[in-house]
């Protein structure tokens, strides 16, 4: 556990994007690097807390693994609703949180949110199915609706406290649906309406105990699974019949 | 008490769980049906990803059959002979349906098709179902009344490879039982379901069986389709959840075994027509669904991991 930790801190890189001259440092850690879902998961939350070394704003962003999505729009086909349409989308998180001090508007200029991705509304996704670019951006939004209902981007920014000028500290709250996979936490160090420094430090979503070892089984010798399974079905239902032999 | 589900990757309450097993499994003992055109659609309902709940309830089928299966046994209730022949179609049918099913996924149509086999085929069994129960029922109020001639003789009786199913006093061709194994198979694997509701009607209409035969030998076939269907979910798609399996099982074992008992107090005819409006319900229902203008008219397919 010890050596995982330390793995972690290391892969935890400081950048300083731009002003130059100027150390403009953050420093932030999670509460744990790491939530397990168990078989009692019913969401978590992590508290992410750090410091700056002049006063200024701090945006916290929450990115979970990128993967392909697909998207269909239903319409109406001789009386019935049907899947009509689809487009597919490249680098989709597949979470997304973010937080700041202060709303969101008042802290970033348009171009560093769009730059540094923050905010829903700055998402690039690579379009990969041949559709007008107009068309394209319907979707897009379409996507961003049905993944904030489904609680895995957040609807709106959390809130981060300061406790003086330097310390500052928030919490994200993770539902029980959330997917698996190493997300990213990046902290943004904002002043005049500029990004002036930046942290980003992993945070591992994991199956563990039971749950994950059947999970592995499943996937990675999945034909003996379905027989065990099969079995265990079988013996079930037999033992379940023996209660009531002599009925 | 929430359970998560490893393959399913949520959490849902145990009770709902064995709550929704034990009812579901009462209705397949007394129907002889496994179960499963209730079981997916409530699944999905309380947030389990299709996919999973289709292979699930397969996987929960298997159990749930086996102990229907015995309770008929003992009753001496089970046409082995024809369960067998049933099934020779119904593996070879399964296939073709998984194959089926791959292609109409890829086109993002899968749930569609789902919903129209739903609507058409529940819609024409319950009917008919329904109107010949009311009938049967009505000629037995009045006694006096023209009995139905034991079988009528169409092209089917024409077929070749006779064969005598002494349990079920029928001399039929072996083609009838196989090929309707395979429409059912198809179906059943498309529909993700053991395909009970579809077998029973035909093999009461199409067959000639005696009712009384007919649950048990159902059931026999279904284990071995739903099996099948299991192994194939498993190896290509790693949709089946064993756990949740499980739990769906343990309250259904036990409502199936008060169904069969319950349903053994039922006259055919009674059971019968009870079996048509519960499909005609369901098929009223789906066909609803397509209608209306869905809440969400954009929707993120469950992806198969894998």
């Amino acid at each position: 556990m010890r050596n995982a930790r330390l793995l972690l801190s290391a892969l935890a890189l400081v950048v300083s994007p731009s002003s130059p001259g100027i150390a403009d440092t953050v420093t932030a850690d999670l509460s744990s690097h790491s939530i397990a879902i168990t078989t009692g998961f019913t969401g978590a939350s992590v508290v992410l807390f750090g410091a700056i070394d002049q006063p200024g704003d701090v945006v916290a962003v929450v990115r979970g693994p990128e993967r392909d999505v697909t998207i269909w729009r239903k319409a109406k086909i001789a009386g019935i609703w049907a899947n009509a349409e689809a487009v597919t989308f490249g680098n989709v998180p597949s979470f997304y949180a973010v937080a700041a001090n202060r709303p969101l508007d008042d802290i970033v200029s348009p171009a560093a949110a769009a730059l540094y991705k923050i905010g829903v509304g700055n998402f690039k996704f690579e379009v990969k199915s041949p559709v007008a670019p107009e068309r394209a951006q319907f979707f897009a939004d379409a996507l961003i609706a049905v993944q904030k209902r489904a609680g895995v981007f957040s609807p709106s920014h959390g809130k981060i406290a300061f406790l003086g000028d330097r310390l500052f500290r928030t919490t994200f709250t993770f539902p029980a649906n959330i997917p698996t996979g190493v997300y990213q936490v990046e902290v943004f160090y904002v002043r005049d309406k500029d990004v002036v420094g930046a942290q980003t430090t992993p945070l591992i979503v994991s199956k563990v105990g039971v749950d994950a070892a059947v999970f592995e089984f499943a996937h990675r010798r999945s034909l003996a699974y379905g027989a065990i399974a099969v079995v265990m079905a079988v013996m079930a239902g037999w033992l379940a019949s023996l209660p009531f032999r002599n009925a | 008490m929430d359970v998560y589900l490893p393959i399913a990757e949520v959490s849902l309450d145990i009770f709902v769980l064995l709550g929704l097993g034990a009812a579901v499994g009462f209705l397949s003992g007394v129907f002889g049906v496994g179960g499963g055109f209730l079981l997916t659609p409530l699944l999905i309902l309380i947030g389990v990803p299709a996919p999973v709940a289709v292979a699930s309830s397969a996987n929960q089928l298997v159990g749930a059959s086996v102990s229907g299966v015995l309770a008929h046994w003992r009753r001496g209730h089970v046409d082995f002979k024809m369960g067998f022949t049933l099934l020779v179609g119904g593996i070879a049918g399964s296939f073709l349906g998984i194959w089926l099913f791959t292609i109409f996924a890829r086109l993002g149509q899968i749930e569609l098709v789902i919903s129209l086999c739903y609507v058409v085929l529940l819609g024409v069994l319950g009917f008919m179902m329904g109107i010949e129960s009311v009938h049967a029922m009505l000629r037995r109020r009045r006694p006096g009344a023209a009995r139905r001639k034991l079988h009528r003789h169409t092209w089917l009786h024409g077929l070749p490879l006779k064969t005598r199913f002494r349990k079920s006093q029928l001399y039929i061709s072996a083609l009838l039982p196989i090929g309707l194994g395979f429409c059912v198979g198809v179906l059943s694997a498309v529909m993700g379901i053991g395909g009970g509701f579809l077998m029973i009607p035909a093999m009461i209409y199409m067959l000639g069986m005696p009712t009384t035969m007919v649950p048990g030998t159902s059931l026999l076939q279904i284990i071995f389709v739903a099996a099948n269907v299991t192994l194939l979910q498993a190896y290509t798609n790693h949709t089946v959840d064993a756990v949740l399996a499980l739990l769906l099982l343990v309250g259904g074992v036990i409502g199936a075994q008060f169904g069969t008992r319950f349903g053994t107090r039922l006259r055919g005819e009674q059971l019968r027509f009870l079996l048509a409006v519960i499909v005609l319900a369901v098929a009223a229902q789906l066909a609803h669904d397509l209608t209306i203008k869905p809440k969400e008219l954009f929707a993120i397919p469950t992806d198969m991991r894998g």
